[in-house]
């Protein structure tokens, strides 16, 4: 019964992660950036912007730049989360692959210093003044939503272990539309439902900051107006009123 | 009002300030009448319905910018900016923070456009468009100057200036516009520079700087105006015509024009580098202030476009000029807007051009030399403007807007120092009176705003005697000389860089 509901909560999860992040995605690419404003000095160019851009998404530059705490916890976050996501392919995989098979341990670590990330960017979040003050409820529940998911993983590890053949068992049985029973576990239903909710809202709240960074013209124009006439759609059309009816034009 | 301010002191470190909640609540810059709002088409005062017509045109403003759709959905609050911003620093108020300022208008955007917005408001900080809601954003958005410091630091590199820019459009279309800066965008439309000095005045004055040129040095440096089929369009900002000390620069360019025989010329219609239509953020009036360069071009038959010290006219001109008007080069070959003016041009030479690229060019080549020891009074320092600094370039190269007036001012001085690293380049802080803030009503937060620079200039001075700070904004200098002796400053500290090329370039026997 419980599986049954798991099994349609992360369809429909997916469904939304997968379609509201798409058209995000197509919301952004479809919206001019009518004028240059690369934040200088910029690359000039795009071989230059693949290289800002791989620095900003990998080591997160500019942060770096800005505040040496906030960019240690939130990379420290960040990292540790990739290494648990890619840990986790192994119940999504049969055979599991190699490398999935070799990050294994670190990914359980990680784990842990995802946790230590996130309650030290809490930490900042309630008692620096700053920080405090541009916090909205939201953003502690963000934290709290990452906190609770990892430690309830990491509890299945350390605490009360689940059957994770069984769990593997009913992942396969979702990919492979052939559906499994879920083990009895709290600990597992919690990680689970809190993983489909974090599905759910990634593509309406500030978990958007993913695909945003990829489309922010302060940081992916390559700084070359001078050489290249940059012009959005509607602006052309100011061109053309001022060209005048017979085209060619007569500015003076 | 004016008695009464003073400037803060400085901090024993450069600590982040405390929380000072509704410090600049008050500090409001005059609102625009019917006259200069009208003259520009915008609505004459707050219209009937303004709540419903805000929205709309938040809407239509996303649908047109990509950079306002992202900046909005994009921020978490990190707080990487919080402690960025000069006008926080200087005011402790709270709502100076870039972040915090950016939710003034995206709490608005998060309620009418976003899903959690219109059910959960105050979840994620959401709230209605009230009376309220619309003063403060007049206030505070009127409390950026557009410098983009913020930007640098943003992980996802959101620009406060985006989103103030979008604010004032937005306060522009509802009849709530700012005196300062629409009056201004009036004045240029009406009489081609932001002084509103008229073409006759403009010759005159020019003149008479010959006549003081001559006197001076004993020799004929022209200060041509109108002359068709010369090689240079000069533009400039219209205060290089006669507010102290941007004068110095213009004769400055006028020297190089002379030394290096260079056929130039001003253009009355063309009077004027800056354009105000940035500051408010409305594309129309960007480009029809634009235009007029463009016009101004092709009427004179020019080659080449060179721009004077001015930051936001040259982040105008390097950045927005070929989009706006076609200034510039690679445009389509069946762009006729365009190549109408891009096959006049030179493309030997970049265009436009920004005076310090063309001087440093000239010295480059040997064509230009120079008594160095003219300047040797002055132990100089460099402030970057902001617009220059993060919103333009020059040169062939990433960061050539930090290395050529650097070079220029080596080539002609003997004595250079640099401020701290975290306060120049990239990282410069703004004067204070940028993005349409350079008026006295606003003068207690133009004082608070050049806290940080003053505080590493009264560095400089300290360790190294430094006793001129050369800029390359006409902002920056009228900014600084009008603050500076509220820091205890002598205001002549300030000046040009093509001052310090005036003071020691020789002329006539080279």
């Amino acid at each position: 019964m419980i599986g049954t509901l798991f099994a349609i909560l992360f369809y429909l999860a997916t469904l939304l992660f997968v379609v509201g992040l798409l058209y995000r995605i197509s919301i952004y690419s479809h919206t001019p950036a009518p004028l240059k404003i690369p934040t200088t000095p910029a690359p000039i160019n795009t071989g230059g912007v693949v290289l800002r851009m791989t620095r900003e998404v990998l080591f997160f530059e500019s942060l770096f730049k800005a505040n040496l705490w906030t960019w240690g916890l939130g990379w420290l976050f960040h990292a540790s989360l990739v290494l648990v996501l890619l840990r986790h392919l192994r119940y999504f995989t049969e055979p599991v692959w190699a490398w999935v098979a070799f990050i294994q341990p670190f990914g359980m670590y990680a784990g842990i210093t995802m946790l230590l990330g996130l309650a030290g960017l809490w930490a900042r979040r309630l008692f620096v003044e700053r920080i405090r003050y541009i916090s909205a409820p939201s953003d502690h529940l963000m934290l709290v939503l990452l906190m609770v998911i990892a430690a309830s993983g990491l509890s299945m590890k350390f605490l009360a272990h689940t059957d994770v053949i069984a769990v593997k068992g009913f992942i396969l049985g979702l990919m492979y539309f052939n559906w499994q029973p879920l083990p009895d576990h709290s600990g597992l239903y919690v990680h689970l439902f809190l993983v489909t909710v974090l599905l759910m809202i990634f593509p309406i709240s500030k978990l958007l900051h993913a695909p945003g960074l990829f489309f922010s013209p302060s940081r992916n124009q390559a700084d070359n107006p001078r050489e290249k006439r940059h012009i959005a759609a509607w602006a052309k059309q100011l061109d053309a009123s001022q060209l005048g009816p017979n085209d060619m034009g007569n500015a003076k | 009002m004016s008695a009464t301010i003073t400037a803060p002191a400085y901090r024993i470190i450069p600590i982040i300030p405390a929380l000072k909640p509704g410090a600049m609540e008050d500090s409001k810059s005059f609102v625009a009448n019917d006259k200069i709002q009208e003259a520009l088409g915008f609505p004459g005062q707050l219209v009937d319905g303004w709540h419903d017509r805000a929205i709309a045109r938040m809407g239509e403003l996303l649908g047109k910018y990509r950079s306002l759709k992202v900046f909005l959905d994009a921020c978490v609050h990190c707080g990487a900016c919080s402690d960025k911003c000069h006008y926080f620093i200087g005011t402790q108020d709270p709502k100076n923070m870039p972040v915090a300022r950016q939710d003034l208008l995206r709490s608005v955007y998060r309620r009418y456009f976003t899903t959690l917005g219109k059910f959960f408001p105050k979840l994620v900080g959401a709230r209605d468009l009230t009376r309220e809601v619309l003063d403060e954003w007049y206030t505070y958005f009127y409390q950026c100057s557009e410098c983009r410091r913020c930007s640098v630091f943003c992980p996802y590199g959101i620009d406060t200036a985006e989103i103030t820019m979008a604010a004032r459009e937005i306060l522009d279309s509802v009849g709530y516009g700012q005196k300062y800066s629409n009056e201004i965008i009036g004045k240029v439309h009406r009489v081609g520079n932001n002084l509103g000095l008229p073409g006759p005045a403009l010759l005159d004055t020019l003149e008479g700087l010959e006549e003081d040129v001559k006197e001076a040095t004993s020799i004929d440096v022209r200060f041509p105006l109108d002359v068709k089929g010369a090689e240079v369009l000069l533009v400039t900002p219209s205060a290089d015509f006669f507010a102290e000390p941007h004068i110095d620069s213009l004769i400055g360019y006028a020297k190089v024009f002379h030394a290096t025989g260079t056929s130039w010329t001003l253009s009355s219609m063309a009077s004027e580098a800056g354009n105000f239509g940035m500051f408010i953020g409305n594309y129309e009036h960007l480009r029809k202030i634009a235009m007029r360069i463009r016009e101004a071009a092709l009427e004179l038959g020019v080659k080449r476009i060179v721009v004077g010290e001015c930051g936001h006219a040259w982040r105008v001109a390097y950045s927005f000029w070929n989009t706006l008007t076609g200034v510039g080069d690679g445009a389509d070959a069946n762009d006729k807007f365009a190549m109408m003016l891009q096959k006049q041009l030179d493309h030997r030479y970049k265009q436009p051009l920004h005076i310090c690229e063309f001087t440093w060019d000239m010295i480059e080549q040997g064509a230009l030399s120079f008594d160095k020891e003219a300047n040797d009074k002055h132990i100089i320092t460099f402030h970057d403007s902001c617009n220059v600094a993060r919103g333009s370039r020059m040169g062939d190269f990433a960061g050539g807007q930090f290395e050529i007036p650097r070079n220029i001012i080596r080539a002609v001085a003997n004595n250079f120092v640099e401020m701290p690293s975290s306060t120049t380049r990239e990282q410069t802080f703004c004067c204070g009176g940028g993005g349409g803030l350079l008026t006295d009503d606003l003068l207690d937060l133009r004082v608070k705003g050049a806290l940080p620079r003053m505080e590493v200039l009264q560095q400089a001075v300290d360790e190294h005697g430094v006793n001129f700070m050369a800029t390359i904004c006409a902002i920056c200098k009228a900014q600084f000389t009008k603050v500076m002796p509220i820091y205890g400053f002598d205001r002549r500290m300030v000046g040009g860089v093509h001052q310090l090329v005036s003071n020691a370039i020789r002329l006539g026997n080279k």
